[in-house]
């Protein structure tokens, strides 16, 4: 293949990438109802009927809710695992790393119906905490996966050093190990966040009748009504996935937790 | 600093916290419970309910789930050509898409590994990237525009003069949606593995007189398989395991629109969960072979 049918090549998959998102975008600008092409005219008027919009606003709680739940189990969990399999070599060591990336490598279909099943078999009832539990589940690889990392990246002989100049666990955790991976606990928590916030194979089986803003969303989509404002919601899912994202690729040099996650 | 000095006598927080030094096993057990327990309990638990549930039977009289041990949910699967069909066509959808997204995903990674500058790698790297985040339902609801009637395409076809080609909702379209949404996924290990390669032994190849589909058939191409290998495992298995992408651009049902259907409309907790199990099958011997090509260190 010669090098400009490999630069043509290159710029074709950039623009299939990109061209279906920037379309969604446009669309959240069109000022007429119906969703025909070309767009004729364009409008913002749609961005304060969506604000005004009461359904639209509890799924978005109920996300940000969930979001922050899952987030705030997976950085507690997927940190202590993480300093676990760093610090210690123990038996099963390598099961152990494989369970955390399970939830990612099995088919979300089987995630969503094994939750599904486990709470109808035990009558636990649908809430916000079902949807949080369902995601903290596949959230913790991504702050393991960025906290490990940095932790590889650091050498162990600061906790040591630490040590012999006296301070106890705590203080060398608090004032040594924490300060290092401070950025790469916020980046996984970040990433976890805003995979939590656009998550949907999985969330209709934990969900029950809720409304996740996904939810919502595709809900809507079989309604022709609302469309303007469907279209305003999925332009706010992009921007508020993708900031986190770019933020923690800025917190962290190393991206393996982006990709590798996801 | 009074941390050193050995006179006082020893709290009993650094009384505790020897003993925890001592013993890295206690320390081991502190740091690792919380984490497995959850996922023993949340997740193993969970799948562990899922084996059981597909062998209990739901209950035609009382429509109330009967615990006790039946094997007629795969009894009907394997029966019924439905169900059949639906397996086969999500299977085969899934390894379709797999074998495009290497095609597609392949020369835009070997340009970014062994022909782009540095910083040319690195943009091109991050704009890979991006679409993955930008949410997954966005996207495919974006499709679900494009595709319809009177919509973007439908107007690019009538514009080079060959209205009414849109594929509209359909198997096709399905296909080219799942290539789009997984694309990224492939990319990235391809890169990386391709990166991986030595330039010397692509000269060595040359010098020996192998010409480029030489060298790439036996050089570039062994070399890069546990990155296609690492690539697939995340193409298939996440088409393997969707059915929202099917319901909104295609008429075709996938093992997942079943699943969700059999848990949600019919309440038929057992049926649903024995029609899981077989992604998880499939998966399993997925892993396996890919294990075998050496895909898990290209991950």
């Amino acid at each position: 293949m010669s090098r400009v049918a490999m630069r043509l090549a290159t710029v074709a998959v950039l623009a299939f990438l990109y061209v279906p998102i920037g379309t969604i975008a446009l669309y959240a600008f069109n000022a007429d109802r119906a969703q025909a092409w070309p767009i004729q005219r364009f409008t913002t008027e749609w961005f304060g009927a969506a604000a005004a919009n009461g359904d639209l606003i509890s799924a978005v709680v109920l996300s940000v809710q969930v979001g922050l739940g899952a987030t705030f189990a997976a950085i507690v969990l997927g940190s202590l695992a993480a300093l676990a399999i760093h610090r210690f070599s123990f038996f099963g060591r390598d099961g152990v790393s494989f369970l955390f990336v399970l939830p990612i490598a099995l088919p979300g279909i089987v995630t969503g119906m094994a939750l599904n099943a486990t709470i109808n078999t035990a009558a636990i009832g649908f809430s916000a905490f079902t949807v949080a539990v369902g995601h903290a589940t596949f959230c913790i690889v991504i702050v393991f996966n960025n906290v490990i990392a940095r932790l590889r990246r650091s050498s162990r002989s600061i906790e040591e050093a630490s040590m012999d100049l006296g301070a106890d666990t705590w203080q060398t955790f608090r004032y040594v190990t924490f300060p290092v991976v401070r950025t790469a606990l916020l980046a996984g928590g970040l990433l976890a966040f805003a995979l939590s916030f656009d998550e949907i194979v999985v969330t209709f089986f934990t969900a029950g009748t809720q409304e996740t803003l996904p939810i919502w969303i595709y809900n809507q989509l079989f309604r022709a009504t609302q469309r303007p404002i469907v279209n305003v919601a999925a332009l706010f899912v992009i921007v508020v996935s993708i900031v986190p994202v770019y933020l923690a690729q800025r917190l962290s040099s190393d991206s393996t937790g982006v990709t590798a996650a996801r | 600093m009074s941390a050193i000095d050995s006179t006082a006598p020893p709290s009993a927080f650094r009384r505790v916290q020897a003993a925890f030094w001592r013993r890295r096993w206690a320390q081991l057990l502190l740091l690792l419970t919380p984490p497995v327990g959850w996922f023993g309990i949340v997740y193993l638990g969970s799948l562990a309910v899922l084996l059981v549930s597909a062998f209990w039977y739901l209950d035609p009289a009382t429509s109330a789930v009967r615990h006790e041990f039946t094997l007629r949910n795969f009894q009907l699967l394997i029966e019924s050509p439905v169900y059949r069909t639906v397996a086969i066509r999500t299977v085969g959808v899934a390894a379709l898409v797999t074998v495009l997204d290497m095609a597609i995903a392949f020369p835009i990674a070997y340009y970014m590994a062994r022909v782009a500058s540095r910083r040319v790698r690195s943009v091109l790297f991050v704009l890979v990237l991006l679409p993955l985040w930008a949410s997954y339902l966005v996207k495919v609801y974006a499709w679900r525009v494009i595709l319809a009637q009177g919509g973007p395409l439908d107007w690019l076809f009538g514009l080079i003069g060959l209205p009414n080609f849109s594929p509209g909702y359909s198997d096709a379209s399905m296909v080219v949606v799942f290539c789009y949404l997984w694309l990224p996924y492939m990319i990235i290990p391809i890169y990386a593995g391709l990166e991986r390669i030595p330039s010397s032994l692509l000269e060595a190849s040359a010098d020996l007189g192998g010409r480029g589909g030489t060298t790439f058939r036996r050089i570039v191409l062994p070399l890069v398989l546990p990155a296609l290998a690492a690539g697939s495992i995340f193409t298939f298995s996440l088409t393997l395991g969707d059915y929202i992408t099917p319901k909104l651009v295609s008429n075709s049902q996938f093992i997942g629109n079943v699943v969700y259907e059999a848990q949600g409309v019919s309440n038929n907790v057992p049926f649903a969960a024995a029609f899981a199990i077989v992604p998880v099958l499939i998966m399993g011997v997925y892993l396996l072979v890919a294990r075998r090509l050496g895909a898990f260190e290209a991950l």
